[in-house]
């Protein structure tokens, strides 16, 4: 009897876990569903779910008129360059937080984080006019360096919450032992630290490469990543829909494939804290 | 931080070491409207034309493209050299000094076969401060399939009362079929460009001649009561969220009796490509009570060049260009006149091929012609513009109002209610901007 609930149980959990898992889907799966219909059948109503004419003309369209290799690259080089640099600067600031915290630590902590509550649409005319003298508007470094800033604080906490998780006595038996700092960090930190890493390296990379705001109002043309590529498909007067989708079918393809990839790191490195 | 101020340094330096270009290159910022994307792909002819200069589009949604351009004019960014704007931005923009007048766009441009009421919504002063690309107004389109079957005959320019009554004696909803769709969703350039424009019809006005707003007004009570019940009668079910596509949607699947919207839509709902009723639709004048205004509207977008611009000489070759006579008889050769941007100069009108070609060339003028942004509606204003008021504060006052009054279509606030939080937020807003104490 008792084998009989489990095996129930494990049904309905599972059929539950996979519905909730459409449902998230769902609006991805809609958006490539409307790419491949004409603008007619993607705005009607009630709208069709499978059976409609199935076209890729949106994707030729899309094609003809923008550069897709263009932005593709350019978002690469400005989510992988500001992920880069962001993890080069929180890694040893979250370490030195964790490890050795100082009686000002959580303050830090808290203004780094108080920086995200912040509209960034408050500071755009300054950020503006910075740029604009210093040459960097248009330009990936530009870029890199403004998304590198917004996402040090979230990237910062990240880390620092995985360092806490770290038992202090491993790292003190480890110097015991006589290691190193050099071989402490290699040897015995960073294996403990790596699904951490990971999971702060994809969520920051994705958050990167989803930022809209920055990547629209400070560039133009030469460092215009996807989501201009998107934004220039969206129309106030005419049917758009299944070209918008087309696009940004497109513009998600890379990491959606790149989260397909490492979903092990990321879902072993989110729940990382509940294991303890 | 190393790296990155490498990294800046790194770019500084390659900014500074970049050669000098022999080539002029012009960044034209435009919107993803059908029109805009045929010029982008013409722009070989004009570069054929003009060897030395090099054309690259950034193209983005309206509001987006509205924060960026307005970004990089007011703190002198010049990442564009040409520009493309609404008829609200330009007085604004102009009188600020952000544009460069045109008055050098070559002999053979013609600025008198410039439409003269649009000609007029893009000057200041008597002065061309952007040269208009399409113009449109806004009329009413209907199903004469539908209105031969109830025996009803839309008037070339036809009055509300009439409007009302065929929209609800079309309405079939359980054949889904409804009298009448209009725009609900909130937004300055949304409900509000329909309703501001049927407003002036009723006699009603945005604000007084010392700017005091006029929504405690009976006029405006009348406009939104009207529109209210009209809709709740005879309009598609979740009108409060539908704007320009949503509408089009629905009238080219055959859901709408009338739809009262931008002329442009027109060539839309004529193409059998896109809709179902294709061969059914006629056009009348947007409807009006007697007191001498219609209520449509008149809106334009339009090129420009912003002050301070390096390449204002190059601009102007390509904005001369883009807004020709010439222009307009390089699209009908290449895709046909009914694809020729519209509402801008008095030539195509006049134009027998033209007239041939598109059946909605002669009410799309007459609409035109019936807009006036000097003088918008029954009583003296204080402000230009027919669907808006060409000042800065417009944007986010025609927005909050528009969410009120979309509250009131959806059934979640009353006319009432709608219209005594839009005059309290309005004037808490004009007394924050100084035009009234």
């Amino acid at each position: 009897m008792a084998r009989m609930v489990t095996t129930r149980h494990k049904v309905i959990s599972t059929v539950a876990a996979w519905l909730v898992g459409f449902l998230i889907f769902f609006p991805i799966l809609w958006m490539v569903l409307a790419s491949f219909k004409t603008e007619l059948e993607a705005f009607a109503i009630p709208p069709s779910f499978l059976f409609f004419h199935w076209t890729t003309e949106n994707y030729v369209t899309v094609q003809e008129r923008s550069d897709y290799l263009h932005h593709a690259l350019n978002s690469i080089i400005i989510a992988g360059g500001s992920t880069l640099i962001a993890m080069l600067i929180a890694i040893p600031a979250a370490w030195s937080m964790a490890f050795s915290p100082t009686k000002r630590t959580k303050d830090v902590l808290l203004w780094m984080l108080s920086t995200k509550m912040m509209p960034p649409v408050g500071v755009l005319v300054p950020i503006y006019l910075i740029y604009r003298n210093l040459g960097l508007l248009d330009t990936r470094t530009g870029l890199v360096f403004i998304l590198c800033l917004g996402n040090l604080p979230i990237v910062i906490w990240m880390l620092f919450t995985y360092f806490k998780e770290i038992p202090k006595d491993i790292l003190e038996a480890a110097r015991m032992d006589g290691a190193t700092i050099g071989r402490e960090l290699i040897y015995v930190l960073t294996p403990m630290a790596v699904p951490g890493l990971a999971s702060t390296l994809l969520l920051n990379l994705i958050l990167a490469w989803n930022e809209a705001f920055w990547t629209l109002n400070l560039s133009t043309l030469e460092a215009a990543p996807l989501t201009v590529f998107i934004a220039s498909y969206s129309s106030p007067e005419g049917l758009f829909w299944a070209k918008l989708s087309a696009a940004s079918t497109l513009a998600i393809a890379p990491i959606l494939v790149l989260g397909w990839f490492s979903q092990r790191q990321l879902v072993r490195g989110l729940t990382f804290g509940a294991v303890k | 931080m190393k790296n990155v101020l490498c990294a800046v340094a790194g770019a500084a330096a390659l900014l500074i070491s970049a050669p000098s270009l022999a080539q002029t290159t012009l960044t034209v910022a435009t919107v993803n409207n059908g029109d805009m994307i045929r010029m982008q792909g013409l722009t070989s002819e004009f570069t054929a034309k003009n060897p030395d200069i090099t054309v690259k589009w950034v193209t983005l949604e309206e509001n987006v493209l509205r924060q960026r351009v307005t970004t990089d004019i007011a703190t002198k960014g010049g990442q564009f050299d040409v520009l493309t704007i609404g008829t609200y931005e330009v007085p604004i923009w102009a009188k600020k000094n952000w544009l460069v007048p045109l008055d050098k766009l070559g002999a053979d441009y013609d600025v008198g076969d410039l439409l003269p009421k649009i000609k007029d919504a893009v000057s200041v002063d008597g002065k061309l401060y952007a040269a208009p690309f399409y113009g449109e107004s806004s009329m009413v389109m209907y199903r004469t399939d539908l209105f031969d079957k109830a025996g009803l005959k839309m008037p070339d320019s036809p009055t509300w009362d009439f409007v009302i009554d065929a929209a609800k004696k079309l309405t079939d909803k359980s054949g889904g079929v409804y009298g009448i769709c209009l725009r609900g969703k909130a937004g300055w350039g949304e409900n509000m460009a329909f309703l501001t424009a049927m407003a002036n019809s009723f006699g009603a006005r945005w604000f007084d001649e010392k700017w005091e707003p006029q929504f405690n007004s009976p006029e405006w009570k009348k406009t939104l009561s009207t529109y209210v019940d009209l809709m709740k009668q005879a309009g598609p079910p979740g009108a409060s969220s539908n704007g320009f596509n949503e509408n089009l949607a629905l009238f080219n699947a055959g859901k709408c009796a009338m739809w009262i919207d931008a002329t442009v839509a027109a060539s839309f709902v004529t193409n059998p490509k896109d809709s179902k009723v294709a061969d059914k639709v006629g056009f009348a004048l947007a409807p009006n009570t007697g007191l001498g205004k219609n209520a449509n509207w008149l809106w334009a977008w339009n090129l420009a060049i912003p002050a301070g611009s390096k390449k204002v000489e190059a601009a102007e070759k390509f904005i001369a260009w883009a807004t020709s006579k010439d222009y307009s008889k390089l699209v009908a050769a290449k895709e046909g006149w009914a694809n020729v941007p519209p509402g801008t100069r008095t030539s195509l009108y006049q134009n027998p091929e033209y007239q041939k070609a598109a059946p909605f060339a002669k009410m799309t003028l007459a609409s035109i012609d019936a807009a006036d942004p000097n003088k918008p509606t029954v009583k003296p204003v204080p402000y230009v513009g027919v669907q808006y008021a060409a000042i800065p504060e417009f944007q986010g006052i025609g927005t909050s109002v528009g969410q009120q009054f979309s509250a009131a279509l959806a059934g979640s606030s009353t006319v009432d209610a709608a219209l005594s939080a839009a005059q309290s937020s309005t004037e808490r807003e004009m007394k924050r901007a100084g035009y009234i104490k």
